[in-house]
C-alpha cells in the first residue's frame, strides 16, 4: 500500500469538486481531469469518499503521477496530484453488472 | 365527442417521440456503461437527450440528472440538499402550494430533526417573496417553491425568490413539473439552483424526469450505487424513456409559443362560458397563470360528481391534484388559499393541450351547465349553504 502523506496550503492549478458523488467517480474524474493538465501542474480533487485515501495514491503510483498528499477537512478530503509527463492511466473498473 | 382536458395529469405520447424510442426498446438494448458498440450507442443516445433537455431550459447538459419522475426529482432535491448542508443549518422553507413529493419529504426531514416552515399563499395562490424573506432564519439552508401550481395554475415569482435566496447563500429549488414544456423556462434567467421536471408533461413518456442541478452545487444522492448520471443517481438508465424525454424536449422547444397561443384561446373561451353560471368561482391568479389552465370552484356540489357526469359525456377533467382527488379530501392547496372546505370540495380543473379544439370547448359549454344544474337539484345544499359558514369571501369572480 502506498504511504499516505498529509499536507496543507498546497496551491493547485485546477480544482474539481466531486463531494457526495459515488465511487468510483473519484477515479473516473481523476483520470478525466489529469488528461487536461500540462506536465508539472497540480490537480486538487475534493471528495468525501474515504476509499480514495487508498485508491488515489495507488493510482498515482501505477500511472507515474506524483501524489503530493491529502488535506483532511471536516466534511471531505482535498487530494493533491502533480501531473508527471504523459503518464499512462490504468483502466478504471466499470460498474456494469446490470444493477 | 371525446375531450381530454386533463393535461396537468399527463399528456399523450407523441408519435415522433415513440418512433425515437422504439429502437431502444428493441435492437438497441445495450447497457450504456458497456464498452462495445451496443453500449456506446445507448450512451450516446442518453447524452444526446441530455443536450436536448438542457436546450429546453437553457442549462448545460452536464447540469441535467435524469430521474424516473418529477416526484423523484423533488425528493432528490429536498433530501439531497438538506442532508448535504445540514451542518450549516437545519431550517428548510417550503410553501403550502407544493406537491406531495415536496411536502412529504419535508415532513420526513422534520423527523430527522430539521425545522420546516410552510409559507402560505394569498387568495390567488400567489407566494409573496416578502413572506419567504420573513421566514428566513440564520439556520435556513434550503428554500423550495413550486414554479406553477397544477391545481390553480398560478405562476409563482421564483426569480425574485431565487434572488432573495442567493443573497443569503441559501440553496433554491423549484418544482418545474407544471411549467417546463408549458411556458418558457430559462434556469439561468430565473437564477434557480435546482429544478425538477417530468417528460410526460410535454408529450414525452412516463418514467422519465430530470433534476437540473446548477454546476458546483453539492447534493447527496437519493439512490446509491454505481456511477450512472455522474455518480449522482445510480441504476441502469431507462434508455428508451430518456431518449423520449429528449425528443419531446426538442419538439416542445420549437413549438412552445404556438402551443401557448392555442391553449390560451381555448382556456379563455371556456372561462368566459363557465363564469356565466351562478355561484361558480374562478380559482388561482386571473392573469399570471399557466396558459392552458382553467380552475373553478362550483358551489353546492362536489368535484367528483361533476367529473363522473362529465366523463359520461366524454369530457375528462380533474378535481384538485390527481392524488387529492383520489382521497376525496378537500385540496390542502385550496384551503391554504383561504377557500372554505365546503366550497373547495367543488373544485374542478380543465387543462388543455395541442390536440384540443374550439369545437370541444363549445361542446363542454353546452354540457357542463346542465351537469351542474342536475347535480345541484340532487344536492342537500340545493338551497344554499344553510347551516354552514359563508363561503366565497376569499375567491373572486374573474
Amino acid at each position: 500500500m502506498t504511504k499516505l502523506k498529509f499536507v496543507e496550503n498546497v496551491k493547485p492549478d485546477v480544482t474539481t469538486d466531486i463531494v457526495y458523488m459515488m465511487c468510483p467517480m473519484h477515479l473516473l474524474k481523476l483520470e478525466e481531469m489529469m488528461s487536461t493538465l500540462e506536465d508539472g501542474q497540480i490537480l486538487e480533487l475534493l471528495t468525501d469518499y474515504d476509499g480514495a485515501l487508498e485508491d488515489i495514491p495507488e493510482w498515482c503510483e501505477k500511472t507515474g503521477n506524483e501524489f503530493i498528499g491529502v488535506d483532511e477537512g471536516e466534511d471531505y478530503f482535498k487530494f493533491y496530484i502533480r501531473k508527471r509527463g504523459s503518464g499512462k492511466y490504468c483502466p478504471v473498473p466499470s460498474d456494469n453488472n446490470g444493477k | 365527442m371525446e375531450c381530454y382536458f386533463d393535461h396537468v395529469a399527463t399528456n399523450p405520447l407523441r408519435e415522433e417521440v415513440l418512433e425515437a424510442m422504439m429502437p431502444f426498446l428493441r435492437e438497441e438494448f445495450g447497457n450504456p456503461l458497456s464498452v462495445y458498440p451496443l453500449g456506446i450507442k445507448a450512451r450516446e443516445a442518453i447524452e444526446n437527450a441530455r443536450a436536448q433537455v438542457a436546450g429546453l431550459i437553457n442549462s448545460k447538459p452536464s447540469e441535467i440528472v435524469f430521474t424516473s419522475s418529477g416526484a423523484e426529482a423533488n425528493n432528490f432535491a429536498l433530501r439531497g440538499i438538506a442532508l448535504a448542508r445540514q451542518y450549516e443549518g437545519k431550517h428548510v422553507i417550503v410553501t403550502r402550494m407544493e406537491h406531495h413529493s415536496i411536502l412529504n419529504p419535508a415532513r420526513f426531514l422534520e423527523k430527522l430533526g430539521f425545522t420546516v416552515t410552510y409559507v402560505n399563499p394569498d387568495k390567488y395562490g400567489f407566494i409573496d417573496p416578502d413572506s419567504i424573506k420573513k421566514a428566513i432564519t440564520d439556520e435556513t439552508i434550503l428554500i423550495s417553491v413550486i414554479h406553477a401550481s397544477p391545481e390553480v395554475g398560478t405562476i409563482e415569482p421564483v426569480k425574485e425568490i431565487a434572488q432573495i435566496a442567493k443573497e443569503r447563500n441559501i440553496t433554491f429549488h423549484t418544482d418545474g413539473v407544471a411549467t417546463v414544456g408549458n411556458i418558457p423556462v430559462d434556469v439561468k434567467d430565473l437564477g434557480v439552483d435546482l429544478m425538477s421536471m417530468a417528460a410526460h408533461q410535454f408529450y414525452g413518456p412516463k418514467g422519465a424526469g430530470a433534476l437540473y442541478i446548477r454546476e458546483g452545487q453539492r447534493i447527496i444522492p437519493l439512490i446509491f450505487g454505481g456511477i450512472q448520471e455522474g455518480g449522482r443517481r445510480a441504476g441502469t438508465e431507462n434508455v428508451p424513456a430518456i431518449v423520449g424525454m429528449g425528443k419531446a424536449a426538442e419538439i416542445t422547444k420549437e413549438e412552445l409559443h404556438r402551443k401557448m397561443e392555442h391553449v390560451k384561446k381555448l382556456r379563455d373561451r371556456l372561462v368566459d362560458g363557465v363564469m356565466k353560471i351562478d355561484n361558480v368561482h374562478f380559482t388561482g391568479h386571473p392573469e399570471n397563470r399557466l396558459p392552458g389552465h382553467a380552475s373553478f370552484c362550483v358551489e353546492f356540489i362536489e368535484g367528483e360528481g361533476m367529473l363522473l357526469m362529465l366523463s359520461a359525456k366524454g369530457i375528462y377533467a380533474a378535481s384538485g391534484s390527481a392524488c387529492t382527488s383520489k382521497a376525496l379530501k378537500a385540496s390542502p392547496v385550496l384551503l391554504s388559499m383561504g377557500i372554505p372546505s365546503h366550497v373547495a370540495h367543488g373544485s374542478i380543473v380543465f387543462s388543455f393541450g395541442l390536440e384540443n379544439t374550439m369545437e370541444q370547448i363549445e361542446y363542454t359549454l353546452e354540457e357542463f351547465p346542465q351537469i351542474i344544474k342536475r347535480l345541484r337539484e340532487l344536492s342537500p345544499y340545493a338551497k344554499g349553504w344553510e347551516g354552514l359558514e359563508e363561503g366565497g369571501t376569499c375567491i373572486q369572480k374573474k
